[in-house]
């Protein structure tokens, strides 16, 4: 079980939240110039890392806020946890959860 | 020479104190080249050695497993086979599947103890059992059997289920696949491994990709291994889970994530469940193995993982709406956990054939199923490394459809939302 400090509410079980995948996605743009294939590989490609991995969280059964979290995919060793508008942490940002 | 399995071999060996049994398969050491490389011995990989060999008669062929064959996804399942599927590319290709279990033990000569005991998915609402006819129709459409059954027949059928007005559950019918069942995972995996043996593939275990060579043109020239460089222009890669990392060992991206999928095993109990048995308002299905075992699976968990263990929410939901829904079994205990990491595609199917790298060729993203095509995985991938086009069945599941938007998008067929 992870416990998880949304930025808002504080730690909460895992169980609140909602994982969102990859996060830090760039919508490719203007609309007009986008090939199918640029356009396939937002919508679809993933990073899929096996160790760290920026992903989206949704409090869904809190404050329904989203935030980002730093997270190992094979220890599931939390990293970091920061806002959304906010630059993703340096990879060996021992950063606690806030 | 191959040692051939009957009734007089068994005979025979126990008036010899089972002393005469040959291994099934050699441990080769790698050979510098091979015509063909098939990345992952599990049941994928090993099948499609096995049908390189058998239907295109290439033999120098070598699968290359980074633990010991079986021992990911093969060895973690629930062994459930069916092809209950909506679309008319999905049944035609699973039921292609469950066609060739049908006949796999006599063709490997090795008992892969497919039982035919028939699925049924609970429709818990009236708006369930409509969904359910519409499935059936689409299913006896494709050429798939499909069946209704009343609340009394499934009443009679698996007489454990909580059937009473005030269930968490009501049931209001199912839908039933006889042709559905189970098979023996590790026989499955063993009898493709000892059958491309004996037609000379090389099985070499404990042997890690851990690099691809390229040529000036991009195509594929080998692999670096842990146990050294084998040169190649061909290769296959079935290995479920793990894809996306050998894809970021060749340049390029997949649409996969991968999840955990967890799986629970109870103590030996006398026979209670004749059939597969699917609730999908709770995403649990059951199985009583022949030792007497509860075969039970869930949903994913909650979040992308490599940790092969799972999480414990998901044990409680699952196991929450197994004492739920079969309140004699709240009292039994179980003997064994487990976790596969699956590749989990947006559309839930496949991806099957060229990749974006010359000579490299995908069998993958079978997300929470692919024990019940082994058979056709194995099939096409080779189809497609033996003559470099497409297996016709294989053609609607390229990785283009992320392009082109024709995606089949099959997590209906499942019941589970994966």
């Amino acid at each position: 079980m992870l416990q998880i400090s949304c930025p808002w509410c504080g730690p909460r079980d895992e169980i609140e939240f909602r994982c969102g995948g990859q996060s830090h996605i760039i919508r490719p743009g203007p609309p007009e110039e986008i090939d199918d294939a640029t356009w396939g590989r937002y919508l679809s490609e993933k990073t899929n890392p096996r160790g760290d991995h920026l992903e989206r969280w949704l409090h869904a059964a809190g404050c329904r806020r989203w935030f980002n979290v730093a997270r190992d995919t094979a220890t599931h060793r939390i990293r970091a946890v920061y806002h959304m508008i906010e630059a993703a942490p340096a990879i060996d940002d021992e950063g606690s959860a806030r | 020479m191959k040692m051939r399995y009957s009734a007089w071999t068994v005979f025979k060996q126990g008036l010899g104190g089972q002393r005469g049994w040959k291994p099934a398969w050699r441990s080769p050491d790698p050979k510098p080249d091979y015509e063909v490389v098939v990345i992952g011995g599990g049941g994928h990989g090993l099948a499609t050695a096995y049908y390189l060999a058998r239907t295109y008669g290439i033999r120098r062929v070598a699968v290359l497993e980074k633990g010991w064959i079986g021992g990911g996804n093969s060895g973690r399942n629930t062994t459930a086979i069916r092809s209950n599927y909506y679309y008319r590319a999905s049944a035609r290709m699973y039921e292609h599947s469950l066609k060739l279990y049908e006949r796999l033990s006599k063709e490997l000569n090795y008992n892969v103890m497919f039982s035919q005991r028939g699925m049924i998915s609970l429709a818990h609402s009236p708006h369930d059992v409509e969904l359910a006819h519409r499935q059936a129709g689409a299913m006896r459409l494709n050429g798939v059997d499909a069946d209704f059954l009343t609340p009394a027949e499934i009443a009679r059928r698996v007489p454990i289920l909580d059937m009473s007005p005030e269930a968490r559950f009501p049931v209001f019918g199912g839908l039933l696949q006889k042709r559905a069942g189970t098979a023996r995972h590790d026989a499955v995996v063993w009898g493709y491994a000892r059958a491309a043996d004996a037609l000379g593939v090389d099985i070499i275990q404990n042997c890690e990709v851990t690099g691809f060579r390229r040529g000036a043109d991009g195509a594929v020239t080998g692999v670096e291994t842990s146990r050294g460089p084998i040169a190649t222009t061909r290769i296959g890669v079935a290995v479920a889970g793990h894809s996306s990392r050998l894809a970021e060992m060749a340049g390029f991206r997949l649409p996969i994530t991968s999840y955990a999928l967890q799986a629970f095993v109870s103590e030996p109990l006398k026979p209670v469940l004749d059939t597969v048995i699917l609730s999908p308002a709770t995403g649990v299905y059951m199985s009583q193995s022949d030792k007497g075992g509860l075969v039970i699976g869930g949903g994913l968990d909650l979040y992308p993982s490599y940790a092969q263990r799972g999480n414990m929410p998901v044990i409680r939901n699952v196991l929450g709406a197994v004492a739920a829904q079969y309140p004699a079994l709240g009292r039994v205990r179980l003997l064994r956990q487990w976790a596969g990491i699956v590749d989990v595609v947006p559309d839930s199917s496949p991806i099957i054939g060229a990749s974006p790298v010359p000579g490299l060729f995908l069998d993958c993203g079978w997300g929470t199923g692919g024990f019940k095509a082994i058979p056709v995985g194995g099939t096409m991938l080779a189809h497609q490394l033996a003559t470099l086009t497409p297996h016709e069945l294989a053609e609607p599941f390229s990785l283009e459809r992320f392009t082109t938007g024709a995606l089949i998008d099959e997590a209906a067929g499942s019941g589970i939302a994966h």
